[in-house]
């Protein structure tokens, strides 16, 4: 299953689906970029990731450090269990999941 | 590359000596309190750097088997393995075997044979038993640590550092796959992702890697199954891998050879443990001194030539002098070479000779400013003189620990239950004679454990509490230093010896003795009264060898026992072996010198009381009956009767008795010299001194002086 980026209308918060993986790299930064761009607050919902690899993580990072660079808060709002076994395994859970429960 | 490794090696077997009896001590703490964290700690350190500088000096033997026992220690300090009476056992035959390990490293004997090779595999094979049981994982040997110069990180994690290369994930490896298996060696003590070289949004590739990561590993494996991990990847990626305790200057080279700021890389190193901040700033600081030296980093020398540099031997002796010092009281030692102390003394007591010379001149020729500084002087040579014994003196407690493992074994062996109690551990002897009495006391102790205290049964049986005490004590009194070993056990047979005594035709059927004459019997050559021979003691050897290596050192052994009750020897030993302050008298037309810490007072002795004593050799001193004898018969000095005599009143171990004397001369500063062979077996003198005049002056031996006199008077009474 290719990935799917969406945007939950209400609360603004931006959904991925599907796998962040190499296969779909380019299709991910674009998508996620693109949804977080002018953002004055960025909540990402991962709870629906059924794979994560390096890449998906590298995509995951540049979008933080963007929103970082530009003084936008950035949390997780979910992860799956393959998300979360990726931030725990490089201790990166502290840097965007303060306060989230795993799914 | 040959090189002269004897200094180091001298250093190192005198500080392995220590490393080794801070192990046994740690080890009965632990004995006692197997959750004592601190002795876990300073029994692995001692492990350690006993593993680390044998390593340095190739001595593989000490090398390889510390190895073994550091892992089990590792695993104890970690918590995975706790103290227990069956490790704590083990541990200590490690000890014991590292130490003959190391003594037969001295003696330049190479490799193992017989008993030895079987107690190096057997204890290993125990060591390895101990780690399995608890340790499913595999115990891979892990290198020693990469020696390079500069002070070296108190971590025992593996530092690893990559940055994956930018075509990882084309060519389908993925970090995360490596970095899990990586986790399984071991456990990740810290991990930090870096992705600084990720460019902005527009540049970004997402099939590219940015990815690199500082890791904090504790694992058991070593370096090679490290870098296997990332076999795939190496030749890509930048990877460096720090063993456990690397050098600090292993840590910048990492922290140069990486792309990002070395600030910040500093700090990941911080956070993750590897280093400390001050470590972090010393660091830094010693890169920049060695690049302005640009000199090779001696760990790439090391190992194009396979051969070791005497920095790095000083580096692992400094690192050895370094763990020392955090252990056992943070004290600030120098390590000083016994003659060159010995060749010190020998030039104060010089000094202290010219000093009495220009005194004594300046007083003849009568000239009041060279007195005035002649005095001065001398007050400053007794200055140094009292510094100079100073630095020879070291505390008598390290001694007496060591008599904590004896007595533990003898107890652990006869299945008695012994405690060792001891006071007075700070004070202080001269080297010399600790060195010396360090064996007849270790023979005291033994007899103690091994004859004064009774079976657990028996000491019921007798409504003693069930375990035996051994006190061991040592203090000042009256110018010497008094030990004591007491027990608590079951006391001297007081007939048994005195018939062993007349048996032996030491004493006359019948003779009336005291208690401590007949307990003085036990000193006699040949003399045990254990009805059986132990391991530990009771061939009949000892008591009278004890006495005779006390005796070399002026000092005195008596002991005291009640039936049932237990046992007291007491050894007097005399403050100092070099100088003394002395008092000086003249005996017909010749100056001795009595030791001044022993004399009490002095009386003249009156015309009237001599005509009161007549033959007699006591007089009435305020009451109090005081025995004296009269030096210028005793040494056949000749000369007129002066008209006024004089009574020097000396004590020695509780007894007064009074010297009669001619002539008083006061207090001087005495450098003893000894008389030589010929005149051992002279009663009463225990060397000789030079004046500051150039004359030569006895001194007396009051404790025998005593004896002779109580011999007399038992001969007249008898």
């Amino acid at each position: 299953m290719p990935v799917r980026i969406g945007k939950d209308a209400e609360n603004g918060s931006i959904s991925v689906e599907g796998e962040m993986n190499i296969y779909f790299a380019n299709e991910l930064k674009e998508g996620i970029m693109k949804a977080v761009e002018g953002k004055d607050s960025v909540c990402l919902d991962l709870s629906r990731v059924t794979e994560m690899d390096s890449s998906g993580l590298q995509v995951l990072l540049l979008a933080w450090r963007e929103a970082d660079r530009n003084g936008v808060p950035f949390r997780l709002t979910g992860a799956s269990a393959q998300v979360d076994d990726v931030l725990r395994l490089f201790d990166l859970k502290r840097l965007f999941c303060e306060g989230m429960e795993t799914a | 590359m040959e090189i002269d490794l004897g200094q180091a090696k001298t250093t190192f077997l005198a500080e392995s000596q220590e490393l080794l009896e801070e192990m046994e001590s740690s080890l009965l703490i632990l004995e006692r309190d197997p959750a004592d964290q601190n002795a876990v700690n300073s029994l692995f350190r001692a492990a350690h750097t006993i593993k680390g500088s044998s390593g340095v000096l190739g001595i593989e033997t000490v090398e390889k088997f510390t190895h073994f026992v550091e892992n089990l220690l590792e695993k104890m300090r970690t918590g995975q393995i706790k103290a227990d009476s069956g490790n704590i056992e083990l541990l200590l035959q490690c000890r014991d075997h590292i130490s003959r390990l190391i003594t037969l490293a001295a003696d330049e004997v190479e490799g193992l044979s017989g008993d030895l090779l079987r107690a190096d595999n057997d204890l290993s094979a125990k060591l390895a038993g101990c780690l399995d049981e608890r340790d499913a994982a595999p115990a891979v040997q892990a290198e020693a640590p990469e020696a390079l110069e500069g002070p070296s990180s108190r971590t025992d994690a593996w530092h690893i550092s990559i940055r994956f290369g930018r075509n990882t994930l084309k060519t389908g490896m993925d970090p995360i796959s490596f970095i899990a298996y990586l986790a399984k060696l071991g456990e990740v003590v810290s991990i930090t992702t870096l992705f600084f070289s990720m460019p902005g949004p527009e540049e970004m590739d997402p099939e590219d890697c940015y990815l690199g990561f500082e890791i904090d590993l504790k694992s058991d494996f070593d370096k090679k199954a490290i870098e296997d991990v990332f076999d795939f990847v190496r030749d890509e990626s930048t990877i460096r891998i720090l063993p456990p305790y690397s050098r600090m200057a292993s840590y910048v080279e990492l922290i140069k050879g990486m792309p990002e700021d070395s600030l910040l890389l500093g700090e990941i190193l911080v956070k993750g443990g590897a280093l400390t901040a001050g470590e972090l700033e010393e660091a830094l600081k010693y890169q920049d001194e060695s690049q302005a030296a640009k000199r090779p980093l001696i760990g790439e020398i090391l190992v194009e030539e396979g051969s070791t540099y005497p920095e790095i031997i000083n580096a692992a002796l400094e690192k050895q002098k370094k763990n020392q010092s955090i252990s056992a009281k943070e004290a600030a030692t120098l390590r000083i070479d016994a003659a060159k102390l010995d060749s010190l003394m020998n030039l104060v007591g010089e000094l202290v000779i010219a000093g009495a010379g220009i005194d004594q001149h300046a007083a003849r020729i009568g000239d009041t400013p060279l007195q005035e500084s002649a005095s001065i002087m001398l007050r400053l040579v007794e200055e140094i003189r009292e510094s100079a014994m100073k630095v020879r003196m070291v505390p008598i407690g390290e001694t007496f620990n060591r008599f904590r493992r004896v007595v533990r074994d003898i107890s652990r062996e006869l299945g008695k239950e012994i405690e060792i109690s001891i006071s007075g551990a700070e004070t202080e002897l001269d080297k010399n004679v600790i060195e010396k009495i360090s064996d007849p006391l270790m023979h005291l102790v033994r007899n103690a454990a091994d004859h004064g205290i009774e079976t657990t049964e028996a000491r019921k049986a007798a409504g003693k509490r069930a375990s035996g005490t051994i006190r061991l004590r040592a203090g000042h009194d009256a110018g010497c230093i008094v030990i004591e070993v007491e027990d608590d056990g079951r006391g001297l047979d007081r007939e048994k010896i005195v018939e062993k005594a007349v048996a032996r035709g030491l004493v006359a059927a019948g003779q009336h003795l005291t208690d401590a004459e007949a307990f003085k019997l036990v000193f006699e050559p040949g003399f045990s009264t254990a009805d059986e021979v132990t391991k530990f003691s009771g061939r009949g050897v000892g008591m009278d060898v004890v006495r005779k290596n006390i005796e070399a050192l002026r000092g005195t052994i008596e002991m005291e026992s009640a039936r049932g009750k237990g046992t007291t020897v007491r050894v007097r030993l005399p403050l100092t072996m070099a100088i003394i302050d002395g008092f000086m008298v003249g005996i017909g037309q010749s100056p001795y010198i009595i030791p001044l810490d022993m004399v009490v007072e002095c009386v003249e002795l009156s015309e009237e009381d001599r005509r009161a004593a007549g033959k007699r050799n006591y007089v009435n001193l305020r009451g109090e009956v005081l025995p004296f004898i009269r030096l210028k018969e005793f040494f056949n000095e000749t000369g007129e009767d002066s008209k006024y005599e004089n009574i020097v009143i000396v004590q020695y171990a509780g007894h007064k008795i009074g010297l009669v004397v001619d002539e008083l001369f006061g207090e001087v500063q005495t450098v003893i010299k000894s008389l030589g062979r010929v005149y051992r077996e002279v009663k009463g003198i225990s060397g000789a001194t030079i004046l500051g005049n150039g004359r030569v002056a006895l001194i007396l031996d009051v404790p025998r002086l005593m004896q002779t006199i109580e011999k007399n008077y038992f001969a007249r009474a008898g």
